[in-house]
């Protein structure tokens, strides 16, 4: 096999046999890092908390001690008061604090495409910024904001409510965000700020791709940019909204970090109306000890996802690829 | 017989180049007991010269975490743990400290060293005894004292809950912007941790039963609503901003507390009130401990025998008990420590009330209270059926049967 006229003429068979193994195993070594680190840090954890999910196991009694306890852990985990209230608060986070992004993310990237041009870029870094902003400190800055009696989100309500007009539906007395009731709301507010500049850019990037002439010829058969918007844009996203879909349910799904801080780690006393799966999941392993019933609480989150993923794909994607065509 | 006299010389050489060889041992703490050991250690050093100490700081979460973590794959194990109240108990429960009360330890020559209470603390429910307490909180009563003044009361008549709850209420009718206190939750948790039974543990009875739907658990949470329903809780949560600014600027009247707290007020929280503070003990005649510190010796660690010795130092010498009382404010388990001349002082910040006296006698009252594994899952039961009382104007029945259903399921 000839495939280099400056290859030495006559290499010896120890050198053949080298440059053969080269050959033949260099791309396995290049490749590897990345199956390493994902045999290290994706497939053995993910194997090692279904092994786990079927265990009695507190991590202070040290390496080994594991009890096999079957399904029971799934059981446990399945009639838990406390976990469906969790899986209550996963699911209408999902919706109070999904929808609002891709209704904000849509219009927003139209507008900025169609009338922004120019700033396009600066717009869209603005609207990033809360994306890249670490996590603790938007909740640190929020807590402060929704603060009972200093905060700046009751002084504004309380000022409206001198106005004439906005008393008959604004509340009289300064509200209290970190009830059970309320903390939700304000989980939300803090979600839907952080994550819609980051469906604006995914929106935005779609919107591009749409060819010029399909709004040229809208235009010529005197389509308003309203029409434009409703019979060129939106169907057009159509895959980019299965695909930012998709990644709003898996993201609130797992939603952990905003409620995580915001409910000071589990010691607000309105941890309950807040506590997501996810945060649920954690306080079982590494406040309660219990990390069977963590893994099965992974476990069972992860067939929500599952199911939810796939309900999108065939209310959405399918359409999606129908219309892509 | 010469050659008896070399080997002997040359044991004798190497036995001594091992004695003057530094062991150093490491110590996992966390903020600001390590401002505690740092002031200890210089006395330790002059003591045991060979033994170094290294501390390994971490906040008070991550350490215990990290320290969680440790335990679980026996890796990185410090040859010292300090360990927090919130954790002992959990601590105890597992495997992965040495009991005490074995030799060469023999921890039952201290106890009786040492405030009774902190003992069950750091005792599992199988008896092993895995940590040495080294710091208390005695529960007090603060109040402001140019508040009552003000609205004519005699910090006596606060000594009984209904006399606490009308003396609110003048308060809030001198000036409603002035509460009695930060939360009404706090009034039920000390009721809860106060009124323990003999031999009881919080939320568990001798036999580990639930018995949150006690009669205990009723009267506290039947307090806090009363304050609540009279409007006399700013409804503020603990450690947060709000929290230190009604410290600051006067809009709380009373809060019940561990005695350190007047350190917290002195040196960040709210250092302009200084003077303005005073304590007693709590109403009707309770007494509750809030907070302490522990230090305990992993079984993975390699140096037991100099972490024995440091910790026994730190807890046992009166000396080194003192250093860290006058460096943090630290209160002394130890109870010889107690009687130190510095506990007759007055304090500047009570408006040289002499504090320590009160609290020390209070320390000697608390009762001791079994530690139970599901403590923490009780906690938050119980925490979030008091906020369905207090904010959603749940039953206290009803929500105290549902908190032990929940409890009891989690005791699988």
């Amino acid at each position: 096999m000839q495939h280099s006229s400056t290859a030495p003429p006559r290499a010896s068979s120890r050198q053949m046999r080298w440059s053969n193994l080269q050959r033949r195993w260099a791309p396995y070594v290049f490749i590897s890092p990345f199956f390493v680190l994902f045999l290290a840090f994706g497939l053995y954890p993910t194997l090692f908390s279904l092994y786990m999910s079927f265990q009695s196991w507190s991590q202070t009694d040290g390496w080994g001690h594991w009890k096999f306890v079957g399904l029971e852990n799934y059981s446990f985990t399945l009639t838990d008061p406390m976990f469906w209230r969790a899986m209550y608060n996963t699911l209408w986070l999902g919706v109070v604090s999904g929808l609002p992004q891709h209704l904000l993310a849509i219009p927003l990237a139209f507008v900025i495409h169609m009338g922004l041009s120019r700033f396009k870029t600066f717009v869209s870094a603005v609207y990033f910024l809360p994306y890249i902003t670490s996590t603790v400190a938007v909740a640190l800055i929020f807590s402060t904001l929704f603060s009972t009696q200093k905060g700046v989100i009751n002084q504004t309500i309380a000022y409206l409510n001198t106005l004439p007009l906005f008393g008959w539906f604004l509340p009289d007395e300064n509200i209290n965000w970190f009830l059970n009731s309320t903390i939700k709301w304000g989980i939300a507010l803090v979600v839907v700020w952080k994550y819609t500049g980051w469906n604006t850019l995914l929106y935005l990037s779609a919107i591009q791709a749409i060819p010029r002439e399909l709004y040229e010829a809208a235009s010529v058969d005197g389509a308003t940019r309203w029409q434009q918007f409703r019979f060129v844009t939106l169907p057009l996203l159509r895959p980019m909204m299965f695909f930012a879909v998709s990644l709003t349910i898996i993201g609130n799904m797992q939603l952990f970090e905003e409620p995580f801080v915001l409910l000071n780690g589990g010691a607000s006393s309105a941890t309950q109306g807040g506590q997501t799966v996810a945060m649920y999941m954690f306080r079982t392993a590494f406040e309660w000890l219990e990390m069977g019933t963590a893994a099965s609480i992974a476990w069972i989150l992860f067939a929500f996802i599952a199911v939810l993923t796939i309900i999108n794909n065939l209310a959405f994607g399918r359409a999606a690829q129908g219309r892509g065509e | 017989m010469k050659k008896t006299a070399v080997v002997l010389l040359a044991a004798l050489a190497l036995g001594g180049m091992v004695l003057a060889q530094k062991k150093v041992i490491t110590v996992g703490i966390f903020p600001n007991l390590d401002d505690a050991i740092k002031a200890q250690l210089p006395g330790f050093n002059k003591l045991y010269p060979n033994i170094e100490v290294k501390l390994v700081t971490l906040q008070y979460a991550d350490h215990h975490n990290a320290l969680t973590t440790a335990l679980a794959t026996g890796q990185g194990l410090h040859d010292v743990e300090a360990i927090e109240i919130g954790f002992v108990g959990r601590f105890a429960e597992g495997q992965g400290f040495e009991d005490l009360n074995k030799p060469p330890y023999n921890a039952d020559l201290y106890k009786k060293l040492f405030t009774p209470y902190t003992i069950a603390q750091a005792t599992s429910s199988d008896g092993r005894f895995i940590a040495m307490p080294v710091d208390i909180g005695p529960g007090t009563f603060y109040y402001r004292k140019d508040i009552l003044d003000k609205a004519g009361i005699n910090p006596a008549s606060m000594m009984t809950w209904n006399g606490y709850i009308e003396a609110g209420k003048k308060i809030k009718a001198m000036d409603k912007n002035i509460f009695l206190i930060a939360n009404a939750a706090d009034v039920a948790w000390i009721n809860i941790f106060a009124t323990v039974g003999a031999g009881e543990g919080y939320y568990f009875d001798k036999s580990g039963k639930v018995i949150v739907d006690s009669p205990r658990f009723v009267r506290a949470f039947e307090l806090a609503k009363q304050i609540r329903d009279a409007g006399l809780d700013a409804k503020i949560g603990a450690w947060t901003n709000e929290w230190y600014d009604g410290f600051k600027k006067g809009t709380v009247a009373t809060q019940f507390s561990g005695a350190w707290l007047q350190g917290h007020l002195q040196n960040w929280m709210a250092p302009e009130t200084k003077g303005l503070w005073r304590v007693q003990q709590l109403p009707e005649g309770l007494y509750g401990s809030w907070g302490g510190s522990f230090y305990g010796i992993p079984s993975a660690s390699k140096n037991k025998a100099e972490a024995w010795t440091l910790i026994k130092y730190l807890t046992t010498n009166r000396a080194a008990q003192i250093a860290a009382f006058k460096a943090i404010g630290a209160f002394p388990a130890l109870l010889s420590a107690q009687t130190d001349p510095v506990f007759e002082e007055g304090v500047d910040f009570l408006g040289g009330q002499k504090a320590r006296v009160l609290w020390r006698e209070a320390a000697r009252k608390v009762k001791p209270v079994e530690a139970n594994k599901y403590d923490r899952v009780a906690n938050e039961i119980i925490s979030t059926a008091l906020s369905q009382v207090l904010d959603e104007g749940k039953d206290i029945k009803a929500a105290l049967a549902e908190a032990k259903t929940l409890i009891e399921r989690r005791m699988r």
